[in-house]
This record gives C-alpha cells, structure tokens and sequence, in this order.
C-alpha cells in the first residue's frame, strides 16, 4: 500500500490557490480557504481541492464559497452527500444563474434537508417516459405528461411535479406517481369534467367548499372504478395511504362519509350522482388522499371548451374525406336512371353511431354500414364521447365545402424563421444535453438546436462543377460501379443451389485416382445485399469562407454523382450557429429526398454562416441517422478544424471533450464516425475525438473533391 | 400416436405430404373464414391469408387441412430462401446426382395444401415460381427436370402475409397479391378472444378479463412504441403460465412484457400495466 501522503502545507496551498483563482485579477481572498484546508488530511484535501476545480470551470465564485462551507460542513456530509450538493450548485447555475447557485452552496443545511428529496424522490425526467406509455395504455384519450408547479389535469396535460418526495422509499415515490397519474386519467375517463363548473355551484354560498365536497366525492366514485378497473394498482393505493397515515396523523373522518360513499361505489354512479350528493356533506372536512390531485377546473374548462369547439369541426372535416374515399371505393353497380340519380344526390350521407353488441362499444355506421374509421377519426371520437358523453348528431354531419378553413381546428404552428427574431424561444426546438468534462457530469438541456431550411443557390452550380472535373468524374463513377455489389455465381461451394458440375467431375476424378474428394461440389448464386446508410455532416463554419467552402461544395457533388451510381442512401446536413442557444442545422439532403435540381441547388447554396459546436450537431445528425434502417451506418464529418463557438467554453478542451463524448454516443447506438478534415494540426485533437484509424487529414484543399469521394469508397469496401 | 411419442420421449417421423392431422384443431370462425377458403378450395383459388402475428392463421390453415382431410406443408419463408429450396434440387449421394423435390414441389405431386408463412419474408425473385401455379394454369414448370406439373384438383396454395410492417421493402407486389383471394384476420372480437383464452389454458373467468384488459392496453401501444399489440397467442403462454400456478404478474411479465419488446422504459411501462391489473 502507497504510504499515506503528507497533507499540503500552508505555503503551496497559498500558492495552489492563488493560481487557481486568479487572484490578481478577481481579488478574491484565499488566505480564509487556506486556514480552513490547511488541517485536514491529503486525501480529503485533495477531495475538495478536486471539486473546487470541477466547479471553477463553472464560475469562480460559486468554488471560491464552496470551499468556505465544505471545511465546516466536513463533519456533517458524507462525501456522496457533498458531491451531489456541488453538481447541484452547477445545475442550478446552468438553469438560474449565479444568484440562486450560490444560494445552493450558502445553505448547506436546506440542501441536507432537500438531499432526501434528491436522494429518495423520484425527478419528473425519470418517471415521464415509463409513465407516458403506461397512460396511452390506458384507454381513452391520448393524454400527455409535463411539469407542473403542482399535481392537476387540464383534462389533456397531467401535471406532475418536478420532484415528488412526499414518502421515505424512491419506490414508493414512483409509485405515488403511478397513482397520480391514474387517478388523472380516471378524472378524464370517467367524466369527472362532465360539468359545467360556471354554473353547476353558483347556488352554494361558499363557493370553495362546495368544490372540495365535490372533489371528495368524485374521488370515492372514482377510487371505486379504479378498484373494479385496475385492481393491482388499487392495492398499491391503499398501500400509500397507509403509508402516509403513519407518517402523518391517522385521519378520524375517512369513515365519514360512509353513507354517501356506498352509492357512489356503484358501477352506474356518474358525475350527476356526485353533484347531486353534494348538500349532504356540505361542511365536513375531507382529509385529501395521497394520491388526489388538485382540482383546478379554470384550466379544465379552458382547456375544454377549445377542444371541444376544434374537435367538432375536426370531426365533421374528417368525416367529409371519408364520405369521399368512401364513395371512390363503391362505385354504383348498375348504371341508375335519372330519376334515380337524381335522388341518390339529393340525399346527403348519414352518419350515426350504433352500439355494436351490449356493453361491446360502438362503431360508426355510414348509410346503414358499419365503416371501420382510420385510426386518427377513431381517437377523435373516443375524445368526443369522453368530453359528451356520446357524440351529439350534429357533429356527425360532415363539413361543407366552405367549412375546410383549417386554423379553424388545427392548433397554431409558430414559423420557425421567427421564432430568433426577439428573445430566445425554446419552444419547438431540439434540446440536447452537452458533456462538461471537467464537471464530470452532463448540463442538461443546454443547446437549443433548430432545423432549417437553407436557401437555394446557383441552380447551375452543379452542371459546372461537373464540366470542370469532367474526366475524373468518368473516372470515379467507372470505380464506383465496379464497387456495386451485383448478383453473382460463385462456383466450388459446400453448400447451394445446384451442383457444380465442373466440380462434381473434377471430384469424382480425384476419387477414382485414389485421392481425397472435395466436398466443395456446389455452386451459389450470391445476391447483393450492400445496405449502407451515410450521413454527410458539412461545416458551415465562417471559417469555411472562400476556397474552402468552395472545395467543400465541390467534394459534395463528386460524392453525389458517384453515391447514386452506387446506390448506397445518404444524407447531407450542414451545421453552424452561434452559442449554445443557437444551435442550427440545414438540411442539404434528407434520406428521402432525392437528387434533382433542387437538392443541387441547396447545395450551391452552401455559404459559411457562423461557428463549430461539434457535439450538439453530432447529436442531432446521430439521432436522424438511426431512423433509417441500413446494416451499416457511417457519420462522415467534413472540417477544417477544431470545435469552437463565439467566446465561449467551447474552444477549449471542453468543446473537443463534448464532441468525443457525442461520438460515444454515437457509437454505442451502433453508428461508424468518421472524420474528413483539411485541418494541418488535426493530428493533434481528432485522433482523441474519433480514435486513431476514424480520421484522415488531407494537405491540399484543392483535392478535397477528388479525395473525399475516393475515401468514401475505402472506407465502404 | 401422440401417447406413444410423449411415453418414449422420441419424436414420430411423419412424411408431410401424406401426413393427415388427426385431431381436429380448436378453431373458433370469427366470420365467414371456412365458407370462403372453402369456395376458394373447390373452385382451385389459392388463398391470402392477411393479418397480425399471433391472430391464428397458422391455427385455421390447420384446421382446414383436418377438414378437408388434405396434408399440409408448410413453409416458413425467410429471406435467404431460394428458388431451389421451394422447387428442389440435385444432390451428389455416393457420386451420383440424385434429384430431391422441394416442399412445394412434394405437395403439389401429392396434392396436398401448400401454406407459405410469412411470404412477404421471401426474396421476390423467389416469390414468382408460385405464379405459375397460382393462377388458372396450376402448373409448375420443373426446367431442371425437364416437367412440368400440372397440380391436381385436391392442390390448394396458401400464403400468408403480416400487412402490420409498414415497410417498403416488405410489401407484396401486385403481380402476386392480386393472383389471391384474400381472407382477412384480426385479433378475435374480445368475447371470443376470452372464450378462446379460457378453452386453451383452463383459466378462471376473472383471470381471463384481467388478461384480456392487458391486451387491449398492449394493443393502446401499437405505434407509440411498439410494432404490435400482445397477440392472442401470447395471451394463451401467460394463461396456461398461469394456470400451471405461476404467479400471474410474473407469467404475464415473461409471456407478455419481455416477449413484445426489448426497449427497458417500454418494459417497465408494461410491467406497470400489469401491476396496475393484478
């Protein structure tokens, strides 16, 4: 064992963070840090000493106050505890800024507290994705889960908060959560909303009281279905309920309501019974359980009524297209008279809906057949009959011609050139998480990345190009069809179609001559299965402009004349922007798109726009590329340097470190990335960044084109 | 037969194309399925069967074969599957080529019913030798052999397809499909589908529901994550699980939730699900 090491005296301490803290420039004062570190042992001192440097590269101060409280929360904090504290520090500085981190670091008591919500609750981002799909497995409307200050349904949003920690077991947090999120789909799946709440309580007095009468009663109803509907989950219910009695004070009124609560138990019990019981428990109090949510009918009937008008029109629009396809598909058997015609135009098409067999759901019937409707009419209607309770007839008459205004139904799309006009909008944008090597951890949700469209250039740009390389152009398209993997016969197998009876005489010769027979007597028809999708990600970076960006565009169109010839399916993006809150890609040539004029144009219309954040870019490019089904996947980046952004963190190693850190995210969804570059210390990073044999430089510019398309075909050989 | 093989744990060689299901297959008719196949049988059509996996084509292709007392052969079709392998080809037996018939080759000497699963699986330069035969010709040219075939009356060619795949390169062309009259399958109407569930595996009615609930919630899934819904056949492995006293979350947890998908946040939806149920 390594003898313990002797703890680092006062002096290179001093010196150690004078250094580290620049302290000519930000006059911080370390001589307090000093003495606080000065007394405890090397390991320990090397402990903080390691996070004070994880978290200066965050901000200066926030390290500086860390190292204050640390020394004298030692004795209180498990090491586990402290880590967890400091990444929280920088999650909050990411998130909020300076201010509410430092206060994290400040109160390190509060933290101690909220360190069982972080250490036994369950975060929103971990339960979204498991309980999102066990929701659209529950029947009735698709019902969407996000972050809410507290836990309330709109009637299409279950809110759930960012932490929920309200019991001591993670597991019994998750599933607090699962019952939370039932109780919310049972609210809308059991017409709790069937209600006018303007007027239905405008009689009692007390406005308030009345809807927490309401809410309890609902609540019995509904725990009644969910025990009927979904057994297991109910036993898990009761289990949290008695968690929470130990916890909190056991309740004397839960057996309160014990008369009222029988008929609402019933399996026909609706809404109305639930209003109509409300004067008889009027000012008794309900101790809430658990797992209710908080009723919030403002958002309900906000929520509702909109939906309600658009799902309408919806409806009647979408039934009109059926009635169409529907007649396209039945053409008249025998040719009517006049009369007759006339008669069939006159009478317009009558939707209705018809229970199929008891209690088997309904279907929708056209003329008096039954039609199957596609599967987006089908959820309209399950939506309808949540909000009516069936569907009205007049929503079964399809829309005129005059009614196919479509901001009518459809939900307002914002133009995504607008949205960086002003401030910053996140909406509708792609965040992605970005590696911060020296915090050790990911910063979440830190690049807002957008897709844009990229302005068409020169539409004659590619027959040029293609006049200037004429020759070599024959000559790469000659070595690419040569490289196309065709049907062929390879003879002499031990296994085929046919016996090879080239072979089989060869064979039998041998064995009468005494000696061994080949087995290898069979000949196979080989077919060509090369299946190889390669995504082609375009620096777009201001430092491209001039011959650069020019030999870029020229590789470009080699490529595309040679991969077509090949037929390998490819994509081109390119990528730039500015900061990580400006993260842009342009689509030259998406997997589908094919190439024709306008594909050549967009990428005559290449120009260099901004900077270089690899990582983010890599990001999106990986996640593209994993939705085409391809054996082989290949992420070709063309550079011409390191990784930067505008004044930021990224020119450092941090930009190099995240971008290695999105190709081993990469990698492990089973793509090959692989780098072009025309950057002369290249050598220096890329061999880091992709691995030693994933990269190659090229020394002169002018050759990019020529290269780019030769490298594609040893790399795909 | 089937005493003697499970009494001496060796399995009986049977040849298919003389091979006659002796026992009558459960089927439940969810429509007019029999009448039709049965109309396309005596009228020498050959058939498409369409449908999700696990919905019991394979189920009611056997259960024709009983009925119409015929052998069947069955071909499961995959993507290396050749020519050869369908019609037949020369082998080298002590230094002589000898000629072996292929499976479709066998039933159409025997005349017997031909049942290709999964067809849309097979390369399509593959799927052309059943032209022939399946339009009102039913021949089958042998050209290494120098025949030609003609199929007897009691031939029937069926294939079967999953149209649930929505991909390009799995689709049939029209030059095979429209040679077919096609019988469409389901999932059977819940109903049925719990009658079925209860005469295979022996459940109880209240476990049976409880199943059938976590089919339509597998079912709620299909395109948010998962290809298919949990078919009636996975509901049969979790019923009979069950009743051999498995504990019903874990059957359904292995029978269904593992079974339908490999992605963890879908598994643990799913098992959610079924924690919700049982």
């Amino acid at each position: 064992m390594k003898a313990t090491e002797q703890p680092y005296a006062y002096a290179t301490l001093l010196e150690r963070l004078e250094e580290l803290y620049e302290v000519e420039f930000t006059w911080l004062k370390v001589e307090q840090l000093v003495a606080g570190l000065v007394n405890l042992d090397r390991n320990t001192q090397d402990f903080i000493l390691g996070w004070a440097e994880r978290l200066l590269t965050t901000n200066v101060y926030i390290s500086h106050e860390f190292i204050i409280r640390v020394v004298e929360a030692l004795d209180r904090l498990e090491r586990r505890v402290i880590e967890a504290w400091a990444v929280h520090a920088a999650d909050t500085f990411d998130q909020q800024g300076l201010r509410p981190a430092l206060a994290v670091i400040q109160q390190v008591d509060s933290f101690l507290e909220s360190a069982h919500a972080h250490a036994e609750g369950v975060a929103f981002d971990e339960v979204e994705s498991i309980l999102s799909t066990f929701v659209c497995g529950l029947s009735g409307r698709r019902l969407k889960l996000a972050q809410g200050e507290s836990v309330y349904t709109d009637s299409e949003t279950l809110y759930l908060p960012n932490i929920t920690a309200k019991l001591v077991k993670s597991k019994d947090n998750f599933l607090l959560c699962k019952a939370q999120v039932a109780f919310m789909w049972a609210q809308t799946r059991f017409g709790s909303f069937r209600v006018d709440f303007a007027t239905a309580f405008a009689d009692y007095p007390d406005r308030q009281q009345a809807l927490a009468a309401f809410h309890a009663l609902d609540t019995l109803r509904l725990e009644a279905y969910i025990e009927r509907e979904l057994p297991g989950l109910w036993r898990d219910m009761q289990h949290l309920e008695n968690l929470y009695d130990e916890t909190s004070c056991p309740s004397p009124d839960k057996g309160r309501l014990g008369g009222v609560s029988l008929r609402l138990q019933s399996p026909n019990a609706t809404i109305n019974d639930v209003l109509a019981l409300i004067p008889e428990v009027l000012g008794q109090s309900f101790p809430p359980r658990i797992y209710q949510p908080r009723l919030n009918p403002e958002a309900v009937t906000a929520c509702m009524l909109a939906r309600m008008e658009r799902e309408k029109i919806l409806l009647r629009v979408k039934l009109a297209e059926l009635v169409k396809e529907h007649k396209e598909e039945t053409p008249p058997d025998l040719p009517l008279s006049g009369e007759e015609e006339e008669k069939k135009e006159v009478a317009p098409p009558e939707f209705e809906m018809r229970e199929v067999q008891e209690g088997q759901g309904m279907e929708l019937v056209l003329d008096d057949k039954p039609i199957a409707p596609p599967e987006d009419v089908k959820q309209l209607l399950t939506s309808i009959m949540l909000d009516w309770g069936d569907v009205p007839p007049e929503f079964l008459v399809p829309a005129g011609d005059g009614e196919y205004d479509p901001s009518l139904y459809q939900k307002e799309e914002k133009d995504i050139e607008d949205v960086w006009k002003g401030i910053y909008h996140e909406e509708g944008a792609f965040l992605y998480r970005e590696w911060d090597f020296a915090r050790q951890h990911y910063r979440k949700n830190w690049c807002v990345l957008r897709e844009l469209e990229l302005p068409p250039g020169d539409p004659a740009y590619v027959d040029k190009v293609l006049d200037k390389y004429q020759g070599m152009i024959k000559h790469l398209r000659r070595t690419f069809e040569a490289m196309r993997d065709e049907n062929r016969l390879l003879k002499r197998q031990s296994q085929g179609d046919d016996v090879d009876i080239d072979a089989l005489v060869e064979a039998l010769a041998d064995s009468r001559d005494g000696s061994e027979m080949s087995d290898k007597l069979f000949q196979h028809m080989h077919r060509a299965d090369r299946s190889m999708a390669v995504m082609f990600m375009v620096d777009m970076s201001g430092s491209t402009k001039g011959w650069i960006n020019d030999a870029e565009r020229e590789a470009l169109v080699m490529l595309c004349e040679v991969l077509e010839k090949l037929g390998d399916s490819y994509a081109i993006y390119g990528f730039s922007g500015i900061g990580r809150k400006r993260c842009e890609i342009y689509r030259i040539k998406a997997f589908d798109d094919l190439y024709n004029s306008a594909t050549k144009a967009r990428i005559a219309g290449i120009v260099p726009k901004d900077y270089t954040r690899l990582g983010v870019a890599i990001r999106h490019l990986t996640e593209k590329l994993n939705t085409v089904e391809a054996k082989t996947r290949l992420l070709i980046t063309l550079s011409d340097g390191k990784p930067e952004d505008y004044f930021d963190i990224y020119n450092t190693q941090y930009g190099i470190e995240d971008t290695r850190q999105a190709l081993f995210e990469a990698r492990r969804t089973g793509i090959h990335p692989f780098c072009i570059t025309i950057d002369q210390r290249g050598k220096d990073y890329l061999p880091h960044m992709y691995g030693h044999a994933n990269w190659v430089e090229i020394d002169d510019v002018k050759k990019l084109p020529l290269k780019v398309a030769d490298i594609y075909r040893r790399l795909t050989s | 037969m089937e005493n003697a093989a499970n009494a001496t744990n060796h399995a009986l060689i049977h040849d298919p194309s003389t091979y006659l299901i002796e026992k009558e297959p459960y089927y439940v008719p969810v429509g007019n399925e029999i009448t039709l196949f049965e109309a396309a049988y005596a009228n020498h059509l050959p058939l498409l069967l369409k449908g999700p996996t696990g919905c019991g084509k394979t189920r009611f292709m056997e259960y024709m074969a009983w009925r119409l007392r015929r052998p069947m052969i069955t071909v499961s079709c995959h993507d290396d599957l050749t020519t050869s392998d369908l019609v037949g080809r020369y082998l080298v037996k002590n230094g002589e080529t000898v000629w072996v018939d292929g499976p479709l080759t066998r039933a159409v000497r025997s005349g017997g019913i031909c049942y290709l699963d999964e067809i849309v699986e097979a390369r399509k330069d593959t799927m052309v030798v059943i032209h022939p035969l399946a339009d009102d010709r039913r021949i089958m040219p042998i050209e290494k052999l120098g025949q030609l075939l003609e199929a007897p009356d009691s031939f029937c060619l069926a294939i079967s397809y999953n149209p649930g795949y929505q991909s390009v390169l799995k689709e049939l062309k029209q030059s095979t499909r429209q040679r077919f009259v096609a019988i469409e399958f389901d999932y059977p109407k819940p109903a049925l589908e719990r009658e079925i569930i209860m005469h295979e595996t022996g459940l109880a009615p209240a476990v049976t529901d409880k199943l059938l609930k976590l089919a339509e919630m597998t079912r709620n899934l299909k395109d948010n994550g998962l290809e298919e819904g949990a078919s009636t056949r996975l509901l049969v492995h979790a019923g009979k699980l069950i009743s051999k006293g498995v504990e019903p979350r874990a059957a359904c947890q292995g029978a269904i939730a593992l079974a339908l998908t490999d992605d963890s946040d879908m598994i643990a939806a799913i098992n959610e699900l079924i924690g919700a149920l049982f």
